[in-house]
């Protein structure tokens, strides 16, 4: 099924009758507030991911998807149950198996990584053994915000409160084991218990987002609202606030233009946010440099 | 300025041969016939020390001569092997609270977005679980940042400032508790020479203006050496404690290392120790022969 065979004017100038048409089906208000759900709870969970450079475990367990939504197809049980066993399980791997002490990164990347092959060979095992035709093979890849159902936006809604209760619960000890490792621990913060959490919740959010984003655009959502927050700001609330609102923008503004236009919906979210993320860099680099010749004459001098 | 025209000693100094358990209260920290061991092998044996409140020490000696297993031992990470220790009168570990400790030079990421500020609040709450209440604790804050003169760059992100600026942050966020003592494991390392002399003034101010006991460890004595009231000075699996002008001669040092060591003095007061044993591969081979 594809969004361009529907009855659509396309995308005009008039914001009001645009939001009308796009809440005028049952299918996209549930794909609008599953889009939130998740893009919300993305939003913190990928800030907390940026700060800690954990972005190849992310991207991992994003692709983890895969296996898990070909595997539960193959044994018949729902592509999202896949999708939350695989990449829960993953987590644990990845976070069981490091030491989840900074010097020590590069193991865990190594491990990372040998988890990422074995996941996408299992996927294409598991896809090679379904005998049947995979129907949406490719929203499976890019996303599909068609056929998102009531229940669906009730399970991403719980695990998006359960995950931002948590983050409420730990965000600070998180905080500062990200940070501050050493002194972290020397003050008592479980830093290896945390790492094993959070690369659980992690894992839970890159699940939630797979059903929205399709299992390669995960990322998108993951990345790119946060590391777009963090050039803006560095103070931590606001950098926070702000991600979980470029998170929903960019899922809204997705959604809208997969709605009006026939390409998949992950492309336009990946575009939308790839697109903030240059021009808040760009912008950042330039003002970091200016603000550097301000502060060191001598440099400024070198450069006239 | 000659060696043997040590500053007169004050009354808070303790002679190494005096007995440690008549001051065992009120000492900072105490140690008496103390063995450290790491992998069931003594890194340091029969030490005695006693720290009173409010004194500047450093901690010197080679690379692996066991100062670090000092902060460990003190911190409570690292049991002794033999004889006793307390610090704040207390067990090693139950004092942790009154403890400020900054570990050896932690690198900022430049793309780390954090501020200095931030970072310094950590050291107040970090720890603690749930929503952070902002109000709290502000002044507190921004105290221990006016403390170390950070005010300027504490909203910068940490990552985008220099490494004396970095370190000054770091140890506001190490005081930000009013720690009764604060440890720190070799603070000068990586700060190039006007820095180093920089933030061995700084931790000398708080040292006597805060009334802080300072235990620090140090590769290079020169940049502290008008500050410190106390050395430790650990060679050959012992520890020579004292004034710096008392420890750090050249006999004392060979009695320490039982080889022979000279001490020279520059015009300017700066001490050069020659002839330490300093590779590690063969100072662990002198423990062994000197556990006998």
């Amino acid at each position: 099924m594809s969004s361009s065979a529907l009855p659509l004017a396309g995308l005009s100038l008039d914001p009001v009758s645009d939001f009308q048409q796009l809440t005028a089906f049952p299918f996209m208000v549930n794909a609008l507030e599953a889009g939130t759900a998740v893009a919300i709870m993305a939003g913190v969970v990928g800030w907390f991911m940026v700060l800690r450079r954990e972005s190849f475990a992310g991207h991992t367990l994003s692709l983890m998807a895969f296996p898990g939504a070909t595997g539960a197809l193959l044994i018949g049980l729902p592509a999202a149950a896949g999708y939350f066993v695989f990449c829960g399980a993953s987590a644990l791997v990845i976070g069981l198996g490091s030491s989840g002490v900074r010097r020590h990164r590069g193991e865990e990347s190594a491990l990372t990584g040998v988890v990422q092959a074995l996941g996408l060979a299992c996927g294409f095992v598991f896809l090679s053994l379904y005998q049947g035709v995979l129907a949406g093979y490719e929203n499976l890849l890019f996303g599909d915000f068609l056929g998102i159902t009531r229940g669906q936006v009730l399970t991403l809604a719980i695990v998006a409160v359960l995950a931002l209760c948590g983050f409420a619960l730990v965000g600070r000890p998180l905080l500062f084991a990200s940070v501050d490792e050493t002194v972290a621990r020397a003050r008592g913060v479980p830093v290896r218990g945390l790492a094993l959490a959070f690369l659980l919740v992690l894992g839970l959010a890159v699940a939630a987002t797979a059903q929205i984003t399709g299992v390669l655009l995960v990322f998108a959502l993951l990345v790119a609202p946060a590391a777009t927050a963090q050039q803006i700001t560095c103070r931590i609330g606001a950098s926070l606030v702000l991600s979980v609102i470029l998170g929903v923008a960019i899922t809204w503004a997705g959604l809208a233009l997969a709605y009006f236009y026939s390409e998949p919906v992950g492309f336009y979210i990946t575009t939308v946010a790839f697109t903030i993320y240059v021009i808040a860099r760009v912008t950042r680099a330039v003002i970091d440099h200016s603000t550097l010749l301000r502060r060191r004459p001598e440099i400024a001098e070198a450069h006239a | 300025m000659n060696i043997t025209s040590a500053p007169p000693t004050t009354d808070r100094r303790i002679d190494v041969a005096l007995p440690g358990a008549a001051g065992q209260t009120e000492a900072v920290a105490w140690l008496e016939g103390a063995q450290a061991q790491i992998a069931g092998r003594a890194v340091w044996s029969e030490v005695r020390l006693e720290i009173g409140a409010g004194e500047f020490t450093a901690i010197l000696g080679p690379n692996g001569s066991g100062k670090t297993t000092l902060l460990r031992v003190l911190l409570g990470e690292l049991p002794l092997a033999a004889g006793r220790a307390s610090v704040l009168g207390r067990d090693p570990g139950a004092a942790k609270g009154q403890i400020g400790y900054l570990p050896q030079r932690r690198h900022f990421d430049a793309g780390i977005r954090i501020r200095g500020v931030d970072l310094v609040r950590l050291g107040l709450d970090g720890a603690r679980w749930g929503l952070p209440i902002r109000a709290l604790g502000r002044d507190r804050v921004r105290e221990a940042i006016e403390l170390v003169c950070a005010s300027e760059y504490a909203t910068r992100p940490i990552g985008r400032l220099s490494g004396g600026e970095q370190q000054r942050l770091l140890i506001a966020q190490a005081l930000v508790t009013d720690p009764r003592v604060l440890i720190l494991d070799e603070p000068l390392d990586s700060l190039d020479l006007p820095n180093q002399t920089a933030v061995s003034a700084l931790l000398a101010r708080i040292c006597k203006q805060q009334g802080v006991t300072v235990l620090l460890v140090a590769h290079d004595v020169n940049p502290l050496l008008s500050y410190l009231d106390r050395v430790v000075y650990f060679g050959a699996g012992r520890a020579a404690v004292g004034t710096p002008r008392e420890v750090i001669t050249a006999g004392t040092l060979s009695r320490l290392y039982g080889v022979r060591i000279e001490v020279l003095t520059t015009a300017d007061g700066r001490l050069f120790v020659a002839g330490l044993p300093e590779a590690p591969a063969h100072h662990s081979g002198r423990h062994e022969h000197d556990e006998q």
